[in-house]
């Protein structure tokens, strides 16, 4: 890595961990969440937003921005948290989460400046990155569009048939992610409904397929900036995450997909949080 | 004796919008053929958008297509966009507020012989209580060619059904009255109102002059538009003629029908009769002899308002 990847990387864990605490602080505001999912994804949002895309909050409508899907809608608190430290929404908007009459439902919706599309049903937001996708294509933009679906939900069988459109479109431009927790409401994914072998199905549907570690910003940073998005094969990253990733009693324990933390279980994540953002600010 | 269906209007209109607009675009699901896009396909390759047998996905590539700002037009059988990719059109479409077109070709019991899963006899019913989610069903190909006319032009998410074969004009050019939301009337009766939409228009027509020949003077509404609705000529014909009857290629339960009954009951309660189709799966039959079956043909039309004007 070069010194310059050093910073960066390090810019980017203490601007993920600041978003972990927030979106801890408003799931135990609100006593309401899907804090497990959510901890999951935090590095790979944060360093879509932070490092990747091409979005600015001043101008959200910007016809030119980069476009992000969150498929998983269910994880909003972490999106709402990124797009607060981004600046599309304020802090004390994203105070408001979970009170009554608040802006900010508990999945996402187009009324927050930033949010592309209303979310919360799963295994559509494959498809409509696609037609972004086209759409780009079609008029020679140059956005790239990235979709960020859960493990559990790769059970929609809709996500198949975007698969299939994006291979044959030559969609290079579009990025899907998995957050893999292995961990579904009900328990592990392979229990559940077995998911595996996602890279050999995923090849076989014609795409680009990336393992990663998806709480390890440095192997995210890597993989984005490696990436040719001019290439005629959409991407897809398997994101292998933590479910309740940065908090050590939700991790990768099942009924924290939507726990909301007691007094004393948030004192100590505060704890927990705190005392990686005072390492990586030392 | 017109030979065009509703269904050729439609896309030979959009055919000629969108070769000045190229953010037109039709997607489809391997209903090329049956939605009569193959013009469009070979004249405008660039603007069409062919996604397989997967409807679903055909609804949300039309919102990502839209939030990019294109123009889709996602057309297929009706029964498998308001079935298969309901969720779609409800999420990605209505409540994104996505400016996708779903045009909806064969409705109703247009294949009437293939059964019930290719009727889209639930259609209005569902639709219409989506937020945000307008509806529309013209009843002949000049009222269908100034729909897409004022569609293009208006970025909001609609649903519009059209029937399989030609039927029998309404209307007599393409100079045709039409205002969006706003129902016409076609006979200005006093002794009782009946009401249709789409292909059934047509039939409410033809009764209301059989009628006359009797004696009994019929207004005559078209509701081409469902959502947004004209409440105010439903008010209109209770308070002015005092009995309502409304026919539909439609199940009858949450319908035209019930679209007008609600205002009734709740503005000016007057005797009402539904016509439409009941609850059961559709005798097998082409679109004729469906209608003539369940009496919502001119036949049947005349009997039920004999019957009404008895109240």
């Amino acid at each position: 890595m070069t010194l310059n990847t050093i910073c960066e990387v390090k810019r980017l864990k203490l601007q993920a961990e600041e978003i972990r605490k927030r979106l801890l602080q408003i799931v135990y505001s609100a006593k309401a969440g899907h804090i497990g999912g959510s901890l999951s994804s935090v590095e790979v949002e944060t360093a879509l937003y932070f490092h990747v895309m091409n979005v600015d909050p001043s101008y959200p409508q910007d016809p030119g921005r980069d476009r992000f899907i969150l498929s998983k809608g269910h994880s909003v608190e972490a999106y709402y948290a990124v797009l607060a430290a981004k600046g599309f929404i304020t802090q004390e908007l994203l105070d408001t989460y979970g009170h009554f009459g608040s802006k900010l439902a508990g999945h996402p919706t187009k009324k927050v400046p930033g949010i592309e599309l209303n979310s919360g049903a799963l295994g559509h937001g494959l498809s409509v990155g696609v037609g972004l996708a086209i759409a780009a294509h079609m008029d020679g933009r140059a956005f790239r569009t990235f979709v960020l679906m859960g493990d559990g939900e790769q059970g929609e069988g809709s996500i198949y048939e975007a698969a299939m459109s994006a291979s044959h479109y030559k969609l290079g431009n579009l990025v899907a992610i998995i957050d893999r927790n292995t961990l579904q409401i009900s328990g592990l994914t392979e229990v559940v409904m077995s998911l595996e072998p996602i890279r050999e199905r995923w090849e076989a549907f014609g795409w680009e397929v990336f393992d990663v570690q998806g709480n390890d910003m440095e192997d995210l940073v890597k993989t984005f900036d490696g990436f040719d998005y001019a290439s005629e094969k959409p991407k897809l990253i398997i994101s292998h995450t933590t479910k309740g990733n940065g908090v050590s009693y939700m991790e990768s324990v099942a009924k924290w997909h939507h726990g909301v933390p007691d007094e004393a279980q948030y004192q100590l994540a505060l704890q927990e949080i705190d005392a990686r953002i005072n390492t990586l600010k030392s | 004796m017109n030979t065009i269906p509703c269904r050729k209007m439609f896309t030979d209109t959009l055919l000629a919008l969108a070769k000045k607009d190229k953010d037109i675009l039709a997607v489809t699901t391997d209903a090329r053929g049956s939605v009569t896009l193959d013009s469009f396909a070979r004249e405008l390759p660039a603007q069409f958008v062919e996604l397989g047998i997967a409807e679903q996905n055909a609804v949300g590539v039309g919102a990502g297509l839209a939030s990019a700002g294109k123009k889709p037009y996602v057309c297929g059988p009706a029964c498998f966009y308001v079935a298969r990719s309901l969720e779609q059109v409800k999420v990605d479409v209505a409540y994104s507020q996505n400016n996708v077109k779903i045009l909806g070709v064969s409705g109703g019991v247009s294949y009437g012989a293939l059964g019930f899963s290719h009727h889209s006899l639930h259609d209005i019913a569902v639709l219409r209580t989506f937020p945000g989610m307008e509806v529309c069903l013209p009843c002949d190909i000049y009222q269908t060619k100034k729909l897409v006319e004022f569609l293009v032009n208006h970025p909001r998410p609609v649903y519009i059904r059209v029937g399989r074969n030609a039927v029998p004009n309404v209307y007599e050019d393409f100079d045709c009255p039409y205002e969006y939301g706003k129902a016409n009337t076609l006979l200005h009766g006093t002794d009782l109102t009946i009401i249709g939409t789409g292909e059934t228009v047509w039939h409410c027509l033809e009764a209301g002059h059989k009628l006359a020949e009797k004696g009994i003077f019929a207004r005559v509404l078209d509701m081409h538009t469902l959502k947004p609705f004209d409440k105010e000529a439903v008010i209109k014909a209770a308070a002015e003629t005092g009995r309502i009857l409304t026919v539909e290629e439609h199940s009858i339960f949450g319908g035209l029908g019930s679209a007008v009954a609600e205002i009734v009951v709740q503005e000016t309660p007057v005797p009402m009769r539904i016509l439409g189709i009941p609850d059961e799966n559709v005798v097998h039959g082409t679109s004729i002899e469906i209608f003539h079956y369940y009496g919502i043909d001119t036949e049947g039309l005349e009997k039920a308002a004999l019957e009404l004007i008895q109240k």
